[in-house]
């Protein structure tokens, strides 16, 4: 089984993107689709009623999304792996743009949206940078020139990245993200996945619910204003 | 022809100079009938319109063209560069791929000055010299009425400024050989102009449009119907004395836009184009 986990902003295209990694392989493998969101997602049902793929969501609620994600999935590779499938997509919730949910053993897709401004690939880091892919939608609506300065400025952030544009709602230019599909390996172990890079922290006061301002008022790993590093702050 | 296309050679590649023609090879239509046309050939200078119904694949064809379609997109056409299956480069990356596509849709979203906003593209494109930037501004206001300043903002121009500097754009900075224009009609610039333009800097040109007038000005036209080409028409002159017509039409309809822009009333009791 291949897999594929999918992290972008939201309203950058995943779905579409994903729609369109469906329809090009659907009659050649099993498909199975989960997605992780904070509150509602409809991409499951979406993909289900015109795919008739297994699909399923996991709500995050509380927790980092990636944090949710990393959680659920060795379960979720168990369930795909017991529907015998070949392709495994995962998308991810796409929130603070800090998000970096790619794990080895997996194609690392990053979708970025063309119209959000030219200088967002530099505000965004590991969600780009622990990518393969990075495909850049929505270029139909751009002019030349911007389109042209998005792609510099991905670069700077991750040079080696595999760059597509595309407009993803027609799939134009995807040839090459398909390609990249292909020759993607099977998971060999799923016991030895782990994530890439490190998601954003997860541990402290505000995320069991303290909502004093401050770091003196928490505990666990705070930050301060001044003083750039990270500090563990027992009780 | 072949060590054009050798990874590594890209400065041979770019140089626009280095584009003869490019080719469409035949796909289907959308119930997978063949399209009866041996191939289509584009040359520097060419002007050529697609027309045909909503929904008959105007658009479709030149994303055809724009993505260099090798047997792998809906329609199965493939798009050839001097004969050949074009490098990998010269098709993903934006600033060395010989196309600009520019539709009703492209905007220009950076809020900056014009001069800015070109000087951006130009930084880009690694190229010098500071007068390019002013060179596009001058090209662009001969395809618009309404003066482009280079301090303006972008966001602030009108939909014909906008598609003016972005033609001008393509022709100077991005230097591409062939530009697409998906139904520029609608955007108040100088259909005209931009053709002579781009025939002088022996561009070859694609509008998809409706406008009587551009597919009149054409050299060839492509008719669509369901999805495939049905027919390639060359006038070859025949059509001279209704182009004329159109164009004195098309003159006439422009006086009496701009009369009414400027606020008069049309009381005349007949008129001849």
């Amino acid at each position: 089984m291949k897999l594929i986990i999918i992290a972008g902003p939201p309203s950058a295209g995943k779905t579409a993107v994903t729609r369109q990694i469906i329809r090009h392989f659907i009659d050649k493998k099993k498909c199975a689709f989960l997605k992780i969101d904070v509150v509602r997602a409809f991409e499951d049902e979406e993909l289900r009623d015109e795919f008739h793929i297994p699909a399923r969501k996991i709500y995050s609620g509380d927790l980092c999304p990636d944090h949710t994600g990393i959680m659920v999935l060795k379960d979720a590779l168990s369930w795909a792996e017991g529907l015998g499938t070949d392709i495994f997509i995962v998308e991810s919730a796409g929130l603070c743009l800090r998000c970096s949910p790619y794990v080895t053993q997996s194609l690392g897709i990053v979708v970025l949206s063309s119209v959000s401004g030219m200088n967002s690939p530099l505000k965004m880091g590991p969600m780009i940078s622990l990518a393969d892919v990075a495909v850049i939608t929505k270029t139909d609506l751009v002019s030349q020139s911007e389109k042209e300065v998005f792609r510099e400025k991905t670069k700077e952030v991750a040079p080696a990245i595999d760059i597509i544009e595309t407009n993803a709602i027609q799939g134009t230019g995807l040839r090459y993200l398909m390609r990249s599909i292909d020759a993607l390996a099977d998971i060999v172990d799923a016991n030895t996945i782990m994530l890439r890079g490190i998601p954003p922290l997860g541990v402290c006061t505000i995320c069991i619910g303290k909502r004093e301002i401050g770091w003196q008022n928490h505990f666990g790993v705070v930050r301060k204003l001044d003083g750039a590093d990270d500090i563990f702050r027992g009780d | 022809m072949q060590t054009y296309f050798q990874p590594g050679l890209d400065l041979v590649i770019m140089s626009p100079g280095t584009i003869s023609e490019i080719t469409i090879l035949p796909g289907h239509d959308k119930h997978g009938n063949p399209e009866q046309f041996d191939q289509i050939v584009i040359r520097p200078g060419d002007t050529i319109s697609i027309v045909g119904p909503t929904g008959s694949g105007k658009t479709a064809f030149i994303n055809d063209i724009e993505v260099f379609a090798c047997d792998d997109t809906a329609t199965g056409r493939t798009v050839l560069v001097n004969g050949e299956i074009p490098a990998e480069e010269f098709v993903r990356d934006p600033s060395k791929k010989p196309i600009a596509l520019i539709t009703q849709n492209t905007k220009c979203l950076a809020d900056m000055t014009v001069e800015a906003f070109l000087a951006m593209h130009v930084r880009a494109r690694k190229m010098s010299g500071s007068a390019i930037v002013a060179e596009t501004i001058d090209l662009a206001n001969q395809f618009t009425g309404e003066q482009i300043q280079s301090g303006c903002r972008i966001t602030a121009l009108s939909g014909g400024q906008t598609r003016s500097l972005m033609v001008a754009d393509a022709v100077l900075i991005s230097n591409a050989p062939l530009i697409l224009l998906d139904e520029v009609e609608n955007a108040g610039i100088f259909r005209e102009k931009v053709i002579e333009v781009l025939k002088d800097h022996d561009k070859s040109v694609i509008f998809v449009t409706h406008d009587p007038l551009v597919s009149l000005l054409s050299d060839r036209r492509v008719v669509m119907r369901h999805g495939g080409v049905e027919k390639i028409l060359e006038p070859d002159g025949r059509e001279m004395h209704i182009r004329e017509m159109v164009a004195r039409m098309d003159l006439t309809l422009c006086r009496f836009r701009e009369r009414i822009r400027a606020g008069e009333l049309l009381t005349e009791k007949g008129f001849t184009v």
